[in-house]
């Protein structure tokens, strides 16, 4: 295929040549940057727990005084453990994917200069880090006397197990067993290290610090109450989950059972990532429309062009052009456009990459994103180009001598 | 003139009517995206009192000290200690002024076997409803004077009136929250600004159905009732926030021209230098925002919607240059009738006209089907998980400025292929034929 013809042509019909490559170029832009954010919302939502998900839920009471706490939680852990099926009934102050009540910014130092991040204290009671199930890689795991009484929002002190991200973050290279932290004046040191385990709000963060965890033993009192997490089997669970509500309904009758926050960390984990889900539905609609008004703009000035140069391909097939021939003219002509649309569209992309990253705090656009799409819009453009190059291959000879 | 542009426009498109269509179709798309997006825009970044906004003010103070602030990038904390928000209060420098923090309110029904359950509350001082506009249906406000003498009175939202009167006037009946007797004073009418702007930073919802009841600060406090945000600074016992180092009210203030806001921001300066001076406070620092700026630096609107707002004017803008190209290639197409036209006598500006009436059909036609889309966009928003989400509705604002954007849009797609229109030669046309 001979490409000078074709640029010679174009040069002929510079506005509309300009135009669709112009139009091909936003596409590019707007698709890569809109495949990215997909691609961000839904690894978003594969997040590893680092816990037991499928065997684990949750119960949530209030309206209760500190005062009544003891008493409401041992009649509610009695009741809770006596429903057929529990494996196991722990006091957790905060839940993956579910209520949030141990957030608090550390410090690597007792002066408090510096500033080691916003983390999560996950403070559990005797069993709740087995109930979570997660997986301990390095250290040991809480003994008994780790479990102290507190009055305030948590203990101030403690041997604590850190998610090796946190650790990682925050003692780059080191052995983060024996290192310690401090939250004002509360003071913490690390004896244990958890593979992961994931914030209770995820969506708030970005990847790195998704999994900034630590979990802090301690004895129930009234800043450790009414916050209970269940393990059974799987399959029970559900039927557990609802029996448990039913119980906890007639053992501590005057308390409020936080139906809203009640659930299995499935069904918490879905509701987490709800708005991801549908941000990343709407991205796969505007793409689509987006491909689609693309293509019809292609199809549209293909068509014009085609009856524009019927005589000229008349002509052309006159003097000894096959069908193929002319096909391949118009397909050739569409991948010149398209890749002159690409170029732009790349250059494009990274700008409004750029942008977003100033003001949204995305990431960098992977590379592999551009050339991606570039295939999408090449084989768009020849799909695109397909109908109207046929009906030009299709114009006879003979038109080449009819005036039209 | 105009009538025959339409004759003539309205022939060319039926002419040739799939390239109509794909205009159409393409513009509409474009509007429908752009459309339904803002709608959702303008909901979440509306003014939530229109008029009453250019009054009210949020004063912050700064009372961390220098070495753990409360934000690494200078940011002034959100909230006021109990402190220096009844230090406001008892000012009284502002024509109307009042601290406030949300709290879960238990809410025990009279009728037995109905169930207690929880709903928004908000503990507050006796400005509130007058400095908001608060409309009543039944009652009114409490007193300063409740406040100070911490009566156990109450103002519910019309909905809880609703649920638990059956909206019958209520007012003077006893209410149980958190186990302690309210006496209801006022039934609020349906009021729920959106943004809810006076909880912003206080915990619970920005948008939804507004709160259920209203209590006095002091008397919610020394019930027992605790504010759903409290960010301290020291170590402190969460029994005793009111002497605690820790900041959990927002203050508003109502102030009715700028000399009264100079007045005030210099009225916080000097209480920030005393309070300096006193070693209550390390760092002089004040400030005053008047309830949009507000809004604008808290970032109400989520991210989420302002990228998608950008997404679709994007994707307009692709539909725009699309509908160019089409314009374009139908324009040339005539070649051969403008050349006759120019022969008989039209002027460049008669052929430029005749064109641009064509684009303007095309527009307004994109404008109806793309508010069909816009209707099926909201449809779609209203179920989407989010709170504002039943609140997305087409008004007549919107409608009205589908139709500027269509026509806008598609006026300026035609500026180009009308002008490359009226500038074809009338000879070499009509020699071709």
């Amino acid at each position: 295929m001979q490409i000078k013809p074709i640029l010679s042509a174009l040069r002929k019909h510079r506005l509309s040549t300009i135009l669709i490559a112009l139009e091909i170029a936003l596409a590019c832009a707007v698709l890569c940057n809109a495949c990215f954010m997909i691609s961000q919302r839904v690894s978003a939502t594969h997040i590893d727990s680092g816990v037991d998900e499928t065997s684990l839920a949750t119960v949530q009471l209030t309206g209760y005084d500190s005062t009544q706490a003891p008493d409401v939680d041992a009649r509610a852990l009695a009741a809770l453990r006596a429903v057929p099926g529990v494996q196991s009934v722990s006091l957790l102050n905060s839940i993956p994917f579910g209520s949030r009540r141990g957030t608090a910014g550390i410090t690597t130092d007792a002066a408090g200069e510096h500033f080691g991040g916003v983390i999560e204290f996950y403070v559990g009671g005797p069993g709740s880090l087995q109930t979570l199930g997660a997986k301990l890689v390095a250290g040991r795991a809480p003994q008994m006397d780790d479990f102290h009484a507190f009055t305030g929002f948590m203990p101030d002190e403690g041997s604590v197990q850190i998610t090796q991200a946190l650790a990682e973050h925050l003692w780059p290279g080191a052995d983060p067993l024996g290192k310690e932290f401090w939250v004002l004046k509360s003071h913490y040191r690390v004896v244990g290290v958890l593979k992961s385990l994931v914030r209770p709000d995820p969506t708030g963060w970005t990847p790195e610090q998704r999994q900034w965890s630590v979990f802090l033993p301690a004895q129930p009192g009234p800043y450790l109450t009414g916050s209970y997490l269940l393990r059974a089997s799987p399959g029970d669970l559900p039927r557990v989950l609802r029996d448990a509500l039913a119980a906890l309904a007639k053992a501590v009758p005057e308390v409020v059972i936080d139906r809203e926050n009640s659930h299995t960390l499935g069904e918490l984990r879905h509701d987490v990532f709800k708005n991801d889900r549908a941000m990343a539905g709407m991205l796969v609609g505007v793409i689509a429309a987006l491909l689609l008004v693309t293509s019809l703009g292609i199809v549209g000035l293909a068509s014009f062009w085609v009856q524009q140069r019927r005589r000229q391909i008349g002509i052309r097939r006159a003097i000894g052009a096959t069908r193929s021939d002319i096909l391949h003219y118009f397909q050739t002509e569409n991948f010149l456009i398209v890749t002159g649309g690409i170029v732009l569209g790349m250059v494009l992309a990274f700008a409004i990459n750029l942008l977003l990253m100033q003001r949204y705090e995305l990431p960098r656009l992977p590379l592999y994103y551009l050339p991606i799409g570039a295939l999408v819009l090449w084989a768009l453009g020849q799909l695109a180009v397909l109908g109207p190059a046929l009906r030009a291959a299709a114009v006879p000879p003979v038109v080449a001598t009819r005036s039209v | 003139m105009f009538g025959y542009y339409l004759d003539l426009a309205l022939r060319s498109l039926k002419r040739n009517k799939v390239l109509t269509t794909l205009m159409v179709l393409s513009l509409a798309l474009g509007i429908g995206a752009s459309i339904t997006t803002l709608t959702v825009f303008r909901l979440l970044s509306g003014d939530p009192l229109p008029q009453k906004s250019a009054q009210l003010f949020y004063p912050q103070l700064d009372p961390y000290p220098k070495d753990q602030p409360f934000s690494r990038s200078d940011k002034m904390p959100w909230l006021m200690t109990y402190a220096d928000a009844m230090n406001l209060m008892h000012a009284r420098k502002a024509t109307r002024q009042a601290a406030m923090a949300m709290t879960q309110a238990k809410v025990t029904p009279s009728t037995a076997g109905q169930k207690p359950f929880f709903s928004d509350g908000v503990m507050t001082t006796a400005d509130f409803f007058a400095m908001f506009d608060a409309p009543f249906r039944y009652g009114g406000g409490w007193s300063a004077a409740d406040d100070d003498n911490r009566m156990p009175v109450a103002v519910i939202a019309g909905f809880l009136n609703d649920k638990l009167f059956g909206g019958t006037d209520s007012v003077g009946r006893s209410i149980r929250i958190n186990e302690h007797d309210f006496r209801i004073v006022g039934v609020l009418d349906h009021w729920a600004p959106q943004p809810r702007f006076y909880g912003l930073r206080l915990g619970g919802h920005d948008y939804g159905t507004g709160d259920a009841v209203f209590m006095p600060l002091q008397t919610a406090r020394a019930d027992g009732m605790t504010p759903q945000v409290t960010l301290s600074f020291g170590s402190s016992d969460s029994t005793k926030l009111e002497t605690a180092p820790s900041i959990w009210l927002g203050v508003w203030v109502q102030l009715s021209g700028a000399a009264d806001a100079a007045a005030y921001r210099t009225f916080l300066g000097n209480y920030a230098a005393q309070q300096v001076t006193l070693g209550r406070f390390q760092r002089p620092r004040v400030s005053l925002s008047g309830l949009m700026q507000w809004l604008a630096d808290q970032r109400v609107v989520p991210d989420d919607v302002r990228l998608q707002t950008g997404l679709a004017f994007g994707f307009l803008l692709i539909c725009v240059v699309n509908t160019v190209g089409l314009l374009l290639a139908k324009c040339l197409r005539r070649s051969r009738e403008i050349g006759v036209r120019r022969a008989l006598g039209a002027s460049r500006g008669a052929i430029f006209a005749q064109f641009m009436v064509e684009a303007a059909i095309v527009g307004l036609a994109g404008g109806v089907l793309g508010l069909g889309f816009a209707e099926l966009g909201l449809l779609g928003i209203r179920h989407q998980p989010a709170e504002y989400a039943s609140l997305a509705h087409l008004d007549i604002g919107m409608f009205l400025f589908t139709f500027v954007v269509a026509v806008l849009a598609s006026l300026i797609a035609g500026l180009l292929p009308a002008w490359r229109a009226s500038l074809l030669a009338p000879a070499p046309q009509l020699k071709a034929a």
